[in-house]
Order: structure tokens, then sequence, then C-alpha cells
């Protein structure tokens, strides 16, 4: 077997595969969504650090619940009243409260230790992808090229694994927040201004992350799947990004493209390489391959994706696309040229 | 002062008989004077302190309802995946609303109306200080309440959540008047908030009974001491904010529009500058309410008493300086928000010293176990929780992970309900012989302690985990695919029981309060002057202003205890005492029942709420406003002070 079949075939897999993942993730299996399932560095250093800070806290509630239910349940005494007790009540308390303090120092020292490998990214190399939010979608725009090689993925992060990637982050309406549980903490996006967090994966995988800051009607369906590859199939996937997108292959392909171009798509959508070219929605110039629709809320099946063009607003009740009345051949053709946009 | 030994002994009435007619006599002279008028205008010109305390808990009650049916409905909305029983908008009003309501309309203003109730006779005050501002504060505190409950109703209440988030509460991504109201919201409540504050922190200073010098003030009045303080420094923040929010939607500035100049995040500071401060508002008046109950029902006095107090105070500064620990993720520097860091986890330390000593105080006690006291045995396993958990959110990385998630929701909801609920419940359970002179059903009131409890711990103990398993704040409906499923529906189930005890709750408290068994004056042997005088308390509160002789004023009361003479009884004449040793100064007069504080509040309120549509009401209602108060403050008649009126004497103690 030659190298490039083989790495086709391994690549068919790997599609097989995130399908199968993203259908999961979209959905998401359990824990898919945990920080006690950390997939990189940074959210492994938190997952560790959590565990220390929550075996601390229950030992510590332990201790002061045995002490309650002891002073609750013990014999009384007539000494009780002595002022020898109150000195020796009087000593205990004290110690209880310098150990309190200790039992503080350590756990301010556990997240001072754990906090200092999350402030810059670790290791060379480091990937630049550009985050907006918007309501209720993200645009990760890649920015390390010369600008006409811009490439934008909106809702699907793709990374490649085992090293740093820097996001630039930043919102176009209100506050959101950044959230990949599985690879980091959150960082908030706060119009008006640009601040860096960074994630790594140290895996192939799909990973789910959701908008944590409440920003109006739709937060709850403010999703995004980050797509982990190896940096080759990353590079591929890249360098097919920048290509505009495919010619229709079919009449009813050419159809729904000129559906398309005419209808109120083109109002907000971006398909390179044809007329559309508006940036308040997400691009779609490769929207076929992308794992899901609406931010994360659907599996990007032809029944969803139907059903999401038809009437956006029965999924996602006061989302900014509105209701589309094509009739419905035209809608099948749309819908046909849209998933043909690989 | 003689000094005992740790121990309580049976007390009786401070009352003792001096001479039967004269005593006689006194007491109908000062029924007289002090009287509560009877009729609507009557009704509406109360400026009793007792009266206007109960309208105040009841009414604050009346909220927590209305929030807890609203959180009832959350529950049944996310009680399953993917569900339809409330839209976003909807579900979006109603996170808002119930936010809203428990922190402005039922926690702060409930700990206050205890205090407006008990500080009086606590520190054994005929009337609360400024008792027309009394009366205004609580109707500000009604209308304003009632407004964002009408709002609810008519499906037009804020839904940007409690916190309003600019720019999302800003006038480009809230139009219509939903921010507005709950804007103004908050300037009803602060007022409200403020006056009581003031009010308290005079009461506190300047109304004390002779003898009861600072160090031998009850921990509940010290605890509602800081609490206003923190009232009185905390609020204006978030008044300024609010009203920030206001002008930009009203009239166009641009204090929070970052594409003007703005800064979006001049919000969060603001409010959280208050935001923080408040909860310890509504914990610390929970400090006090325990080493009142845990005093009683061990039948000793509290252990550790300057430390108890000390840690409230040490609390009330701390708590202004933790407010960015909920802004860890906004990016800001690494280094401030370490200081924050170490802020949030050196606050916890008072917290704990003082559950130390309260159980100590358990350890070397009697206790004894009727309802109020299970409530706050039940504080302590649930706030332990809470706190331990506050402690892990001042971690900046595990607060990067947790923030915003179901865990936070878990913690302040076990430091809220834990800290501040369950404590205030057996308050009430505790206080009620006192306010009503009827005795509540104990095991009814148990049974009451142990359904809530469980329900407390199903409802809101599986949110940790969720937040653990990645479930954000504030969604209106989650993927089954998710795997929140579970916990979740238990969570609901729990919820269920929430309901069930508050309806045994209320349930125990009207039948207590129609039929049930008639209290006597002290009927838990407590050892605070409120438990001095007759069940309830009589108009005048005192028929002689006690003289406290030590901590525990009536455990401590030698058997001829002195009192205080020479306050005039024909006219609403008071003692006023020096802050810290709070020997006699001066005497001065308390106004009278009166309608203006009603009527101004009315012109206040039309005020508040016609700024919301115009900024035109500001000037228009200056004139009203201004009728009003001089109305209020228009000088007694001097008939009043005529000759034929018995003069003043020299203050004497006379001894019986």
């Amino acid at each position: 077997m030659s190298g490039g079949a083989r790495f086709a075939w391994q690549r068919a897999v790997w599609e097989l595969a995130s399908l199968e993942v993203a259908s999961l993730v979209i959905a998401g299996c359990s824990g898919n969504q945990s920080m006690f399932n950390p997939q990189g560095p940074a959210a492994r250093s938190i997952s560790s650090l959590g565990w220390t800070l929550l075996a601390i806290c229950g030992v510590v509630y332990l201790l002061v619940m045995v002490a309650f239910f002891w002073a609750l349940a013990r014999r009384r005494l007539p000494s009780d009243d002595a002022p020898e007790t109150t000195r020796a009540l009087t000593r205990n308390v004290t110690l209880a409260s310098i150990v309190t303090v200790l039992v503080l120092v350590v756990l301010s020292v556990a997240s001072v230790v754990a906090g200092r490998g999350l402030t810059s990214p670790s290791g060379p190399g480091a990937l630049q992808v550009e985050v907006t939010a918007h309501q209720w979608w993200w645009d990760f725009q890649y920015t390390d090229v010369t600008p006409s090689d811009y490439v934008t993925s909106p809702n699907e992060l793709h990374i490649p694994v085992g090293v740093p990637v820097v996001l630039k982050v930043r919102s176009r309406d209100v506050i959101h927040s950044f959230w990949v549980p599985n690879l980091h903490g959150k960082r908030d996006l706060i119009p008006g201004q640009i601040t860096h967090t960074w994630m790594q994966a140290d895996r192939p995988g799909v990973y789910r992350g959701q908008c944590a800051e409440f920003c109006g009607h739709q937060h709850a369906h403010m999703a995004f799947v980050v797509v982990a590859e190896p940096m080759d199939e990353f590079r591929q996937w890249i360098a097919h990004q920048r290509q505009p997108a495919s010619e229709p292959a079919t009449d009813e392909e050419r159809h729904g493209r000129d559906v398309f171009l005419q209808s109120t798509c083109v109002t907000c959508h971006t398909v390179r390489g044809t007329d559309a070219g508006s940036h308040v929605g997400p691009e779609l110039t490769h929207v076929g391959s992308r794992l899901t629709v609406a931010a994360g809320t659907l599996p990007n099946t032809r029944g969803h994706l139907s059903g999401w063009i038809a009437n956006p607003q029965a999924i996602k009740p006061g989302s900014r696309m509105p209701p589309n009345s094509l009739a419905a051949a035209d809608l099948q053709a749309v819908l046909t040229y849209v998933r043909s946009l690989r | 002062m003689p000094t005992e030994g740790p121990r309580a002994r049976p007390v009786e009435r401070l009352e003792r008989p001096l001479d039967e007619n004269a005593e006689t006599r006194l007491h109908r002279e000062l029924e007289r004077t002090w009287y509560v008028p009877r009729g609507v205008v009557g009704w509406l010109s109360v400026v009793d302190h007792r009266t206007v305390g109960k309208r105040y808990i009841a009414t604050a009650f009346g909220f927590f309802i209305f929030a807890g049916i609203l959180a009832a409905l959350m529950r049944i909305q996310l009680a399953v995946p993917d569900n339809h029983f409330l839209g976003p908008d909807l579900y979006n009003q109603i996170f808002t609303t119930h936010g809203t309501m428990m922190m402005f309309l039922f926690a702060v203003p409930v700990m206050e109306a205890l205090g407006v109730y008990l500080v009086p006779l606590m520190v054994g005050a005929r009337n609360i200080a400024f008792p027309r501002l009394n009366a205004y504060s609580y109707y500000l505190f009604l209308f304003g309440g009632l407004m964002l409950t009408t709002t609810m109703l008519v499906n037009s209440a804020p839904d940007a959540g409690w916190f309003s988030y600019v720019p999302l509460a800003g006038p480009d991504y809230t139009p219509g008047k939903r921010s507005d109201f709950w804007a103004q919201m908050i300037t009803f409540t602060e007022v409200s908030a403020l006056a009581v504050a003031v009010e308290l922190v005079a009461t506190i200073f300047k109304c004390r009974a002779p003898g009861m010098t600072l160090n031998r003030l009850p921990l509940f009045v010290w605890s509602m001491l800081v609490t206003s303080f923190m009232v009185i420094f905390s609020m204006p923040a978030v008044v300024t904010s609010s009203t920030f929010l206001l002008l930009d939607r009203l009239v166009g500035t641009h204090f929070y529009n970052p594409a003007e100049g703005g800064d979006a995040l001049l919000w969060q500071h603001l409010f959280w500058f208050f935001g923080h401060p408040e909860v310890y508002i509504i914990f610390v008046p929970a400090l006090g309410i325990i080493s009142s109950i845990i005093t009683t029902f061990t039948q000793r006095p509290v252990f550790g008493y300057t430390a108890l107090a000390m840690s409230v105070v040490t609390t009330g500064f701390l708590g202004f300086a933790v407010w960015v620990h909920h802004m860890f993720a906004t990016g800001l520097p690494q280094l401030g928000l370490s200081y924050f860091t170490a802020a949030s986890i050196v606050i916890s330390i008072p917290t704990g010293v003082q559950i130390f000593c309260w159980i100590a105080s358990l350890w070397r006690g009697r206790p004894r176990y009727p309802a109020p006291m299970l409530f706050v045995l039940g504080f302590f396993a649930i706030f332990i929780v809470g706190g331990l958990s506050g402690v892990t959110l001042a971690s900046i990385p595990f607060d990067l992970q947790v923030h915003d998630t179901y865990y936070v929701v878990a913690h302040f909801h076990y430091v809220l309900i834990g800290g501040a609920v369950f404590p205030l419940i057996g308050g009430i359970y505790y206080w009620f012989p006192k306010m009503t002179g009827r005795m509540t059903d104990d095991a009814l009131g148990k049974l009451n302690f142990w359904v809530l409890f469980v329900g407390f711990n199903l409802t809101f103990f599986p949110m940790h985990i969720l937040g653990f398993q990645g479930m954000p704040r504030r969604i209106y409906t989650y993927p089954s695919e998710m795997g929140w499923g579970t916990l979740n529906l238990l969570a609901s189930g729990g919820a269920v029981l929430l309901v069930v005890g508050g309806v045994l709750f209320v349930y125990n408290v009207v039948r207590s309060y129609v039929a049930g068994e008639v209290a006597a004056d002290n009927p838990w042997n407590a050892d605070t002057l409120e438990w001095g005088t007759a069940s309830p308390p009589p108009v005048y509160n005192f028929l002689h202003i006690p003289i406290v002789e030590g901590r525990n004023a009536l455990w401590d009361r030698s058997v001829d205890a002195p009192v205080v003479t020479g306050i005039r009884s024909d006219c609403r004449e008071v003692l006023i005492t020096e802050v810290l040793d709070a020997a006699p100064s001066n005497k001065t007069e308390f106004p009278g029942p009166s309608i203006w504080p009603f009527l101004a509040s009315v012109v206040t309120t039309a005020f508040f709420i016609g700024s919301i549509f115009t900024p035109w009401a500001l000037p228009v209602s200056v004139i009203p406003i201004a009728v009003t108060l001089i109305g209020w403050f228009w000088p007694k008649s001097p008939e009043k002070d005529a000759p034929g009126a018995r003069k003043s004497t020299e203050l004497r103690e006379a001894r019986a």
C-alpha cells in the first residue's frame, strides 16, 4: 500500500470516526463537556487542581461535621461551666482557626502554582486564530498568513494537536464567553476589548464548546466544536478551506446556486467564488464539510439543514436568521447546493 | 454589674410594679401617647416600628413566594432535555425576575425588616429612629416590588439577568422598557434599603438603653449594625450604575457604549462593588440570628462574644475587597486578580472563627432542639458546604472552569439558602411568639425543617456535579445527548419537596397566627431585652426603659435592677445615649403618625416610574415631592408643648 493510499484510507476512517464522534458531541456524550475530562495541558492542570481543592475541602467538611455532632451528642458534665473548660475551648478554637489559616495557605499556593502554567502558551510554534463572537454564533479566522489567504470557519475550530493555539478573542455585540471545558477555562469576549487566551489539545478528537456568559435569547444554543487533528491533516484542511467554493456539478446544484444567489440568503452570507459576499452571518463557502449547523445545535444532515433553512425560528427562536419562503422545489435545490459546498 | 458564671437563670418581666396604681396610670398614658392610629388613613399613617416591621416581613415573604414560584417554573422547564414548556423569552424573564426579586425584594429587605422589628426592642428603645422615614421606606419597597411583579405578570419583565450586564441590557440589545423597569426597581429598593440602614445605625448608636455599652450589644444588633454600614457604603455604587444605565437608555448617554468611548467593564466593577457586599448584607444578619438562637437553646452565653462580634465587623470590611472574583474570566491583569484571590480566601477566616465559636457554644451548653434550633443546626450542615465551595471559587484557575456553570448556582444557593434562609426561617419560628403573642406548632415546624432540608439538598447538591459536567447557567434548555438529564430531573424532584416545605411553613405560620397557643412573655427563657416585655409588645415597647447590667441583659439582671425614669409619657419623648458606653446624654421627641410619608412615597413612585418613560418626570415631580416633604416636616403645633403638660424632669435612676 502506497503512503498516499494509506493516508487516504486513514483519512476516510478518521472522517467516519469524527462524524460518529460529532453526532455524539453535538450533542455530546456524558463527560464530553466535563472539566474533569481534560484533553489538553491547561485543562489537565486545572483538573488536578480541582481534585486537590475538592479533596481538601471534603476533609475539612468531614472534620467540622465530626466536631459539630460531637458537640451536640456528648454527655454533659457539671464541669462544663467551669472557667477551665472555657480556657480549654478557647485553646481549641484558636487552634482550629490557626489550622484553617494554614489550610487556606496551602490552597492558595496550589492555586497559584496551577495558575502560573495557564497564563501563556508553552512550547514553540503557536498558531494564531481570531475568535469573534456574535449573537449567537462563533467565527474563527486563521490570520497567520497573508490577508488574501485568511480562512474563516464559523462554529468549527480546527486545531493541530500538540501545538499551543493562541486565540485572539473579541465580540461584535454583547459579552460572550469562550469555553471548551476539555481544553481550557473560560475567557470573556467583551465588546471594545481584545484579549488573548490559548488552548492545546493532546490528542485528536472533537470537543464541544459553548458560550458561558448570558448573551440573550439563544445563549443556550451558542455552541461550537473544536476539531483537533494531526498537523498534516490540519494543513490539508486549511489548504482546502482556502479554495473558493466548488462549482456546481449537477443541474440541481446549479439551480440551487441560482436560487441562492437570487434570494435573501446573500444579504447575510458569503460563498467565496460567487457574488454572495456579505459578512453579517456565517460564511458558507465550505459549509457542507462542517459537522454541525446553527452553532453546534444540530448535526449537519440534509434533514436538519432543511429544517434550519426553512424556519430557523422554530429551532432557535429569536435567532437573527429569518424564516424562508422558498418554494419546496427551490428549497430542495438550495439544500443540494449548500450540501455540495464541501 | 454582678459577674456570674456562664449560666442562664429563669427571668421574669422587666416591669415589676413599683406602685400598682402609678404603673397602671403610666401604662394608660403611654398607650395614649404611642397610639397606633386606626381607620384607612390611620393604617397608612402608622410609623410604629413593630407594625411597619411586620408589614415589611410579610411583604418580603410575599415576594419570596412569587420568586419561588418562578423558580419552580424553571425547574419544570429544566427537568427534561429539549423541553418546550417555556420558550427562551419567557425563561429569560423568569430567571431574571427570580434572581432580582430574591436578592432585592426578599433577602435584603427581609433581613432589614427583622432589624426594624427587633433592634429597637433589643436595645430597649420605644421606637426606631426616624420612624416616618421608616414608613416611607416601606411604601417605596412595596411599590417598587409591585412594579416588578406587574411587569412579570404582563410579560414585560426584565430579561437581561439580575446582574444586567451591558451592552446586553443597554439600548441596542434590549429595546423596549424591560431593562428600565429593572433599573428603576433598583432605585426603589436601594432608596428604601438606605433609609432603613440609616435608621438602624442611628437607633443602635444613639437609642440604646443605659448600660448597654457597645461590648454588651446583643450579637444580632452587632450584625444589623455591620449590615447597615455595608448597605450605606455599597448601595450607592449600584444606584450610580443603574442610573448610568437608565441615562444610556433614556437620554442617549454613552457610559457603557464602547463605540463612543464608554466601557462595558465599568458596569461590572460598579455592579459587583455592590454585588458582593450584597451577599454579606444578606448573610451577616443571619449570623446574628444564629447567635441569638444558639444562646437561647443552649441556655448559656454564646462562646467567644468578642471574637464573634469582631468577626462580623471584619467580614463587613473584607466584603468590600473581593468583588473582582466575579470577573476572573474577563482578562484583567493576573497580578490584580491574585490580590482578589487572596482577599476572597481571607474572608473565609472570620466565618471559620464564628463556626468554631458556635460549635464551642454547642459543646459547652445544654442544647434543646425545638424547630428554631433545628433550622440553625441545618445551617451548619448546608452553609459549610457553600462556604467551602466558595473557597474553591476564589482559585482563579478553578474558577475559570466552573464560573457561570451550575457549580456556582449550587454554591450560592448553599450559601444564601443555607446561610441566610434557614436561619431566617428559624428566626421567624423563634420570634413568632414575641411578634404575635402565639406559639407556632413545634412538631409541624420540625417536619417543616426536615422537608426543606432534604428538598434543598436534593435540589442543589446535584448542581455541583452538573457544573463539573459543563452545564452553563442561564440556558433555557439543553440537548439530551449532553447527559445532564438525570441530575436535572433529580433537582426538579427536590424542588417539589421545597415547594411542599414552603407550603408547610406558610400553613404553620397562618394557623398559629389565628389559633396558636398563647405565648408567654419569654417562652424560651431567652436573654435579650425583647423577651423582657409582653408578647406581643405593647405600643410603647417597655413601660420603663431598663438599665442593662450585662451582655445577656435578662439573665444578668439583678433582682432590684434599676430602670430609667424622668422620660415624659405625655409626648413621644425618648432617651438618647452615648455611642460607646450608652450613658444618657439627652432626650428628644420622636414624631408621631403621619400620612405624609405615604403621600411622599406615592409621588416618589410616580417620579421613578415616570422617569422610565420620559426625562420630564424629574422636573415635573419636583413640586409634588416638595409639597409632601413640607407636609412631612411641618413643625408640630405648639399647644402640644403648652403649659399643663408634664415637664420633663432630670434623669434619675429609681431603685425599687
